[in-house]
């Protein structure tokens, strides 16, 4: 008898893409949320096929720290081109500078935090109803809890006790003026399902997540790279070493891992292998226990 | 995922695994968090940082042991009071398949919760203390993985460690279980599995103190449950989700009717029908980003082009002609109130079903079901939250759907409040 299942990574995708043409369909003005990382790239991956033949029906927002890679900015600004898509940039240095937000001071500073004020102006200021994003559940704990749609009131705030049942696959994206929804088509994939899916669907991705040499520097168990905002603190020194990232975020806070894998497959075994989260490598995340759950209240990504 | 020497995990068996999604409800005191952190320990699918985490939050917490209970209460205030508020999402792996876990809190003040977590899962494990046997936490639990159209139930029967494992407890406990299935639950695939989720009896690894069991474990349960058949493969339904039509040179005529498709198997050619207009029509084509398909099944997201130039939109649905779904803008169906607000009889609420939006007046309450008794109690006016009930509603423009017994996505719908958007009931259609 023929078999009429789909393999999880086809089921995944299906559900990812039903997602984002629901979010083309109950909002006026949506945008996904680019970071430049592997899950941002895949959800622009996904919305090509969503809405084939067609164009991508919405806007790509960054939200830049000024604290980028330069191989993201160049991978995001080719990508672009190539997609046809349309690129709207946040500056948080434009923040910073118009007085939004106040720069953090000291050996841990980052503007990590900065960007939700960024984010936030810049979804009101364009008026977007609907904000993609590339959040996982399996990534952290306050994230398991995160609807696919999820609603945000006029601050952009999430109410983490007080959010819509989901049922089915019936999504409820209705809001009054003001709020706004975010929205994350790709919940349900852990990231093991994310490489798997690169690999299988031939995605390109930044350099960054290949092994490279760099000059980086140990704190607090994690590998950071070395730049001229990260200021080191005495004992710290930076070494030449083969690294690469596994997640893509402001080099302010992306830890890097000791690694050679120069191809999917290696990365996929290294993964497979590896005994920390992907998030372990995240600075952001070590603030507290409820790091995460903090700032998405305040309306993070 | 577990991690073997041998295993290449970019290969064709680990991109191509099947996805099961389980629900499981039971309290603290049942073993529930300790099972699933079990689960994930023995299938290595716990990181150090998270156990880290964990520990120290429960040194600081003053526990004597780990409490993997904080691995799963995610929110700030679930463990502050150390109970869970929501449904929280697990996610496992085994060379087999893969798995998402649908956590849920036991308590009835959290059905709605419950009634969310089994919405979308394949199977259900339904916990017994082996100390308490059946209760009435017991039958509410598989009650409601038959009334949400769960088909395939695990009960396991935990704590044996407690009860020396005892072959007769376990069989006690199987047979009171099943008198009570015979009677309200036809249908239902059941398996029962005697564990000990804290001495890891059976969960991952088969007992070696309860020889006198000889079936799977649970891990390999889960491995194991068909899930082909979950799906009506029969009768063909396409609720239409978006219209693509591309602004460009190449495609200028195209006109694709996107969505996922809720039941059959489509193939080009098929004669189908367009609602609510009635039209006939074939498919010409079904699109995809990758190419045209010969065919098309549940759930896959796919864009359908039909012969004849129809006027077609979103909340349409485009379903084989040989069974067409139901039409009607009155019937009756269970509901679940999800809401802190009561609902009231009479009450106006819009009403999403499939890709389609309507209005609909909740016109009678037929009857309020006792979940731990089943008992139907008649004469109520209103339904309080986490209260299921049998009613009757009209809309204002008529849904195509099923029965939700014979397809879970054509036959369910959720009720919004009008006033403040909130999804406040979830619908089953009789």
């Amino acid at each position: 008898m023929k078999d009429y299942n789909l393999t999880h990574l086809r089921e995944l995708e299906s559900e990812a893409i039903y997602i984002l043409r629901e979010v083309a369909a109950q909002f006026e003005r949506p945008a996904l949320l680019f970071s430049g990382g592997k899950d941002s790239i895949v959800l622009v991956h996904l919305s090509r096929k969503a809405f084939y033949p067609a164009s991508i029906p919405f806007p790509l927002v960054h939200i830049d720290t000024g604290h980028n890679f330069k191989e993201a900015i160049t991978f995001r600004d080719e990508m672009v081109k190539q997609f046809n898509a349309r690129l709207i940039v946040g500056s948080v240095q434009e923040s910073i500078d118009t007085g939004r937000v106040v720069e953090e001071k000291g050996i841990n500073a980052s503007r990590n935090v900065l960007q939700t004020v960024t984010l936030l102006d810049t979804i009101e200021k364009n008026k977007f109803d609907a904000a993609i994003g590339g959040g996982r559940r399996d990534e952290e704990k306050a994230r398991a809890k995160e609807r696919f749609f999820s609603h945000r009131d006029e601050f952009g705030q999430w109410d983490p006790k007080n959010q819509r049942p989901e049922l089915w696959n019936i999504f409820n994206g209705k809001k009054r003026m003001g709020e706004h929804f975010r929205v994350f088509p790709i919940s349900n994939w852990t990231e093991m399902d994310v490489w798997q899916y690169i690999l299988q669907e031939n995605i390109e991705l930044p350099s960054l997540y290949f092994t490279h040499e760099r000059e980086v520097f140990f704190r607090d168990g994690v590998w950071l790279a070395a730049a001229p905002f990260m200021e080191m603190k005495p004992g710290e020194k930076a070494e030449k070493l083969r690294v690469r990232c596994r997640t893509v975020g402001d080099i302010s806070c992306t830890g890097l891992v000791l690694s050679t894998a120069d191809n999917l497959g290696d990365i996929i075994q290294e993964i497979a292998a590896t005994r920390v989260t992907e998030r372990g490598g995240r600075y952001d995340d070590k603030r507290s226990d409820a790091a995460m759950e903090d700032r998405k209240k305040e309306g993070y990504f | 995922m577990t991690a073997t020497e041998e295993a290449d995990f970019s290969s064709k068996a680990y991109l191509n695994m099947q996805l099961l999604r389980f629900t499981t409800a039971g309290s603290v005191d049942d073993g529930k968090s300790t099972l699933i952190g079990r689960l994930l320990y023995d299938s290595k699918s716990l990181f150090e940082d998270q156990l880290d985490a964990v520990k120290r939050a429960s040194v600081q917490k003053g526990s004597e042991h780990l409490n993997l209970a904080l691995f799963t209460d995610g929110l700030r205030a679930e463990r502050e009071q150390g109970i869970t508020i929501d449904v929280a999402y697990r996610y496992f792996a085994t060379p087999n398949r893969k798995f998402i876990i649908a956590d849920t809190p036991g308590h009835i003040q959290y059905t709605r919760n419950m009634v969310t977590g089994a919405s979308t899962a394949n199977a259900a494990i339904v916990l017994i203390d082996a100390r308490n046997g059946v209760i009435e936490q017991t039958y509410r639990h598989a009650f409601l993985a038959y009334l949400l159209g769960i088909p395939h139930i695990v009960v396991c029967i935990n704590k044996m460690d407690l009860l020396d494992y005892r072959q007769d407890v376990f069989e006690k406990i199987k047979a009171d279980f099943n008198a009570f299935v015979a009677k309200v639950l036809p249908g239902e695939d059941l398996r029962f599995i005697p564990i000990s989720a804290l001495k890891g009896d059976n969960v991952v690894k088969p007992s070696q103190k309860m020889e006198w069991y000889k079936g799977r474990t649970l891990l390999e349960t889960l491995e194991t449950i068909p899930i082909d058949q979950d799906h009506d493969m029969v009768r063909q339904r396409f609720p239409v989700q978006y219209v693509i039509r591309p602004e460009s040179e190449k495609f200028h005529d195209y006109r694709g009717y996107a969505g996922r498709i809720a039941g059959g198997i489509f193939h080009p050619g098929d004669e189908v029908t367009v609602l609510p207009a009635g039209i006939k029509t074939k498919i010409q084509r079904i699109d995809t980003f990758n190419g045209p398909l010969d065919e098309a099944f549940p759930p896959m997201s796919v864009t359908l082009l039909l012969n004849d130039d129809i006027d077609i939109s979103r909340g349409d649905m485009i379903a084989g002609t040989g069974a067409l779904p139901e039409a009607a803008s009155d019937f009756e169906c269970m509901i679940c109130w999800m809401n802190p607000k009561p609902m009231q009889l009479n009450g106006k609420y819009a009403l999403k079903h499939n890709t389609r939006d309507v209005r609909c007046l909740i016109d009678t309450i037929c009857y309020v079901l006792n979940i731990n008794t089943l008992e139907q109690i008649p004469g109520r006016t209103s339904l309080a939250m986490n209260e299921i009930a049998r009613i009757h509603l009209r809309t204002t423009k008529p849904l195509f759907f099923d029965p939700y017994t014979t397809n879970r996505q054509t036959g369910s719908l959720i009720f919004i409040d009008e006033a403040t958007n909130e999804t406040v009931a979830a619908g089953m259609i009789l």
